[in-house]
């Protein structure tokens, strides 16, 4: 029966499902736009986009298909704000299944984290059963304060998961900077200065990439680099200095982020830190940064505010668990929110390969801090949008993931109850309109063990 | 009796065998009696008095579950527990709670605080004695940082009131474990909980095979760890029939060996063993490996696989402690299941919720809401009752300190949490927090809000956490 269902469900991934109009009605609504539960709504999608969602009533097309979600609740897939989703099938002394870094390679800010994802890790069929539809993924930084360029993924059970590629470079300029820069914080600005000193360079000397458009559209855009890992757009004649430090690739994997066109996530988490981010941005203001962690913010949440930066911040840390993190507390979230700081909430090294379905456990527990004296939550909607929308916009695409919006990616999930409650859990998880299975490795062991009972052959034989 | 007496008693004897051929044979000296517990507890219960709490749900922690319940406390102790129509003695504290839950405060199992505390530096690592796979000299309380700042959190978001510390798992014999009060204190003796039996932290797997089969030392393999473990063992027995000549004899005392005592200490069944181990099949070796030297396993910590074989647990009396979702960051641990802890729940064995992580501690009762309804959704229908024996009767059976605290019983600790609404919601909070009846923590009183040593002086101090 299982099977004959998983079988099912892989044709319907296959079909084109898309020109299927899904109506889902009676359902409790959360947009994901920070926006509070809307009872008795409904979510019409097709296409694999979403048409319409919220207290709507709409005249459906002959042939809707109509899912009755009464006493359900209907919302966004979650989106990691930043994890290392599809990178590691098995973290520790499983060689071969971790593609997180590259302790022992050349390179840097080139690498790319694509070839590493795999759609099929344990890692992302559990997450996807649980409602996570969406992931930040980022390298782990190896030699380098440069982790590379992280991507957007999505978790369906299908071999095309990159929604984004290249779409952030990842920097660590808190301890873990300190560390790989050799030991101090100011080398590791140093470092981070020259590597965008060396990419400014190639920049100028680089020739415009062969194209159709032999103009540059300005100074900005020269040389216009759509992937930095194509090493032709830069000829012999692309001059450096005598003194580099980065490899070609690397400085040439940067370049897009000097410009502004690539996004830079900045892994900090002491208050001074965050104000040495600020200033980097002055310094260099093309730079689109977001930072990431954060666990001293509220303590310069006004001046975080002030500077526009989006923070991906990690929920629930209250211990001091390093010196850069001694302020740390569980009202850091809604603190920097009430300052004005763009939070969202993501999982930087916390099971960031696996756990990510712990973010709704999480923001169930801000919202658990509006009823404790001195401290700082968050509202049910605004907790609910920061594990959806609120990720996707710090790098700017919550105009196609995260949220119920109309033309957003049809990424939704049907809860037996309160997403933001350990005790809910996911029925029906789509991903871009098509309905996702929902086994897994573990599903089947629990089928393969549900009964210990001696039967005429060994447990081998149950499947 | 002290070195000083003992040395002019064997001098004695030495003067006496000179005699011999004259004399009859002197009686043996009498057998020296080791102190078994030379870092006593200075724990003493802070003053609390006497507290009524009405109108809540209360969750004995035994199974029952009691709508509109009363709990009576004072002296430190359960004075009553029942319904509405239990009456309030004069003079009590009074508290409402319409809306609210009552629970035995949280007991885990399995904790590294003080021993791996915050801040996590290379200074303050003192978890494992990673230099020999038997170090079962070793005694946790000896690592354990009393103003490690997570104790703090594990009480106050918690509700956490009792905890056992363990050495960590590098080690096949990791050594002692001590289990706590969550109580403030100076030293580790100030928190350590009075009459609770030592524990012994074994381990099987990866870990002891990693770390000293990377040096090219023994254990490199499962089997290595097997051989070692049983090795080991048969060096505890034999020194065990030495002591037990010398106790029942007396004459010359065998010399004393400290990794020997504790193993000793098993074999008597004075130290539990807290085993562990996350496959089936390792738990089934250990099993077997308990009855060939002669002990019984407690529990198995980490039993990820307990599902697997939760009627051997169940047949042999051994408790699992387990994670409601951990999974896949080591190979040991790639079978986990969400349902784990119900099915051993089923199986009629006995199941714990456990943290092992500062953070986990902080949420272990989410932590059961979570297996208790990936039981649910596998129609495993446990009823919250019952789940609250994860958190609190469970572990403290494993513990030996049953008798003591882990369910709201008349005349036990009167170790209490006062939740904000029900724990198995995430929108759930403690509201105030008793250990020994004493109020150690108060949602609404910022005095009653610990601040570790470490924390003075320091940003955020005081600072809900």
């Amino acid at each position: 029966m299982i099977r004959r269902l998983a079988a099912a469900l892989l044709l319907a991934a296959a079909a084109p499902l898309c020109a299927e109009t899904i109506a889902i009605t009676g359902g409790t609504v959360a947009l994901g736009d920070g926006s509070e539960p809307i009872r008795d709504g409904m979510v019409v999608i097709r296409d694999g986009k979403v048409v319409a969602a919220g207290n709507i009533r709409m005249k459906l097309p002959a042939g809707t298909q109509v899912i009755d979600a009464t006493g359900k609740w209907v919302t966004p897939g979650i989106v990691a704000g930043f994890s290392r989703l599809g990178l590691s099938e098995v973290d520790l002394s499983a060689s071969g299944s971790d593609d997180t870094s590259a302790e022992k390679g050349p390179f840097s800010a080139a690498i790319d984290v694509v070839p590493g994802i795999n759609p099929r890790d344990q890692t992302v069929s559990v997450n996807r059963a649980d409602g996570v539809t969406r992931a930040l993924v980022a390298p782990v930084a190896a030699k380098s304060i440069f982790g590379g360029q992280g991507a957007v993924i999505d978790t369906g059970a299908d071999m095309d998961p990159i929604t984004a590629a290249r779409k952030f470079q990842f920097v660590e300029l808190g301890e873990t900077g300190k560390d790989k820069a050799g030991g101090s914080r100011p080398s590791a600005y140093v470092l981070f200065r020259n590597a965008l000193r060396e990419a400014a360079e190639l920049r100028r000397y680089a020739p415009p990439i062969a194209s159709a458009r032999t103009t540059p559209r300005s100074e900005l855009e020269r040389p216009l680099v759509s992937n930095p890992n194509e090493s032709r757009i830069y000829g012999l004649e692309a001059r450096r200095s005598e003194d580099v430090l980065l490899t070609r690739f690397d400085a040439a994997a940067l370049v897009p982020v000097l410009q502004g066109r690539q996004y830079l996530l900045v892994h900090v988490e002491r208050a001074s830190d965050m104000l040495q981010v600020i200033d980097l941005k002055k310094e260099f203001p093309r730079l689109r940064i977001v930072i990431v962690g954060a666990s001293e913010g509220w303590t310069v949440a006004d001046r975080l505010a002030r500077s526009g930066i989006p923070v991906i911040a990690s929920a629930v840390n209250d211990l001091p668990a390093s010196f850069e993190q001694l302020a740390a507390t569980q009202s850091n979230v809604g603190r920097m929110r009430s300052a004005g700081v763009k939070v969202s909430i993501g999982m930087i090294d916390d099971n960031d390969t696996r756990n990510l379905f712990l973010e709704r456990q999480y923001a169930g527990n801000l919202v658990a801090l509006q009823r404790v004296p001195g401290a700082t939550g968050v509202s049910w909607g605004e907790a609910f949008a920061m594990i959806t929308s609120r990720p996707a916009q710090a790098i700017g695409m919550d105009g196609e993931i995260g949220s119920l919006a109309p033309g957003r990616k049809a990424d939704l999930v049907i809860w037996d109850g309160d997403p933001l409650e350990g005790s809910s859990a996911a029925e029906q998880v789509y991903i871009d309109g098509v309905r996702q299975p929902l086994e897994d490795h573990q599903t089947r062991l629990l089928q393969r063990y549900r009964d210990l009972n001696r039967r005429d052959l060994p447990e081998a034989y149950r499947h | 009796m002290s070195n000083n007496k003992w040395a002019a008693l064997a001098a004695a004897a030495v003067l006496l065998s000179g005699c011999e051929v004259l004399n009859p044979p002197p009686k043996p000296a009498p057998p020296v009696r080791i102190n078994e517990d030379p870092y006593p507890s200075t724990y003493v219960r802070y003053p609390g008095v006497l507290t009524v709490i009405r109108h809540a749900t209360v969750f004995d922690g035994d199974g029952r579950r009691i709508e509109d319940g009363t709990v009576v406390f004072a002296d430190g102790v359960i004075q009553a527990v029942g319904g509405p129509e239990l009456a309030s003695p004069a003079g009590a504290l009074e508290i409402d709670g319409t809306g609210k839950w009552v629970t035995p405060g949280i007991i885990d199992i399995h904790s590294h605080l003080g021993d791996y505390p915050s801040p996590g530096v290379e200074s303050l690592s003192d978890g494992n004695e990673a230099t020999d796979p038997a170090r079962p000299e070793v005694w946790a309380e000896h690592s354990v940082w009393p103003q490690d700042p997570g104790f703090s959190r594990a009480l106050a978001n918690g509700g956490v009131t009792t905890l056992q510390i363990l050495p960590g798992s590098a080690n096949l014999f990791g050594g002692r474990s001590v289990v706590l009060k969550n109580v403030p204190a100076r030293t580790a003796q100030g928190m350590k909980f009075p009459g609770a039996p030592y524990g012994l932290k074994m381990a099987c797997g990866e870990n002891p095979k990693r770390v000293y089969g990377s040096k090219g030392n023994m254990p490199q393999t499962r089997m290595g760890n097997i051989a070692l473990t049983r090795q080991t063992w048969l060096k505890a027995i034999a020194y065990k029939r030495k002591w037990d000549k010398y106790e029942a004899k007396g004459g010359d005392m065998p010399e004393r060996d400290l990794a020997m005592d504790t193993l000793k200490g098993v074999l008597e069944g004075k130290i539990l063993v807290q085993n562990h181990c996350y496959r089936a099949d390792e738990m089934a070796n250990m099993i077997d490996l308990s009855k060939e030297m002669g002990y019984h396993i407690s529990a198995f910590h980490h039993a990820v696989e307990a599902y697997k074989i939760a009627d051997l647990l169940r047949d042999n009396d051994i408790c699992a402690a387990m994670w409601a979702d951990w999974y896949g960051f080591k190979m040991e641990s790639y079978d986990a299941i969400k349902q784990n802890i119900a099915l051993v729940q089923n199986a009629g064995a006995c199941a714990m919720i456990h943290s092992d992580d500062p953070n986990g501690i902080q949420r272990l009762n989410q932590e059961v809401a979570k297996a208790l309804a990936a039981g649910r959704q596998a129609g495993i229908n446990i009823s919250d009752e019952v789940a609250w024996e994860w958190l609190t009767r469970n572990p403290a059976k494993a513990l030996g300190i049953l008798d003591k605290t882990g369910t709201l019983t008349p005349g036990k600790m009167a170790d209490v949490v006062l939740w904000n609404g029900n724990p198995y919601s995430n929108y759930t909070r403690p509201e105030r927090v008793w250990v020994d009846g004493a109020l150690m923590y108060d949602m609404n009183d910022p005095k009653r809000r610990p601040v570790s040593d470490f924390e003075l002086g320091q940003p955020g101090e005081g600072d809900t956490k």
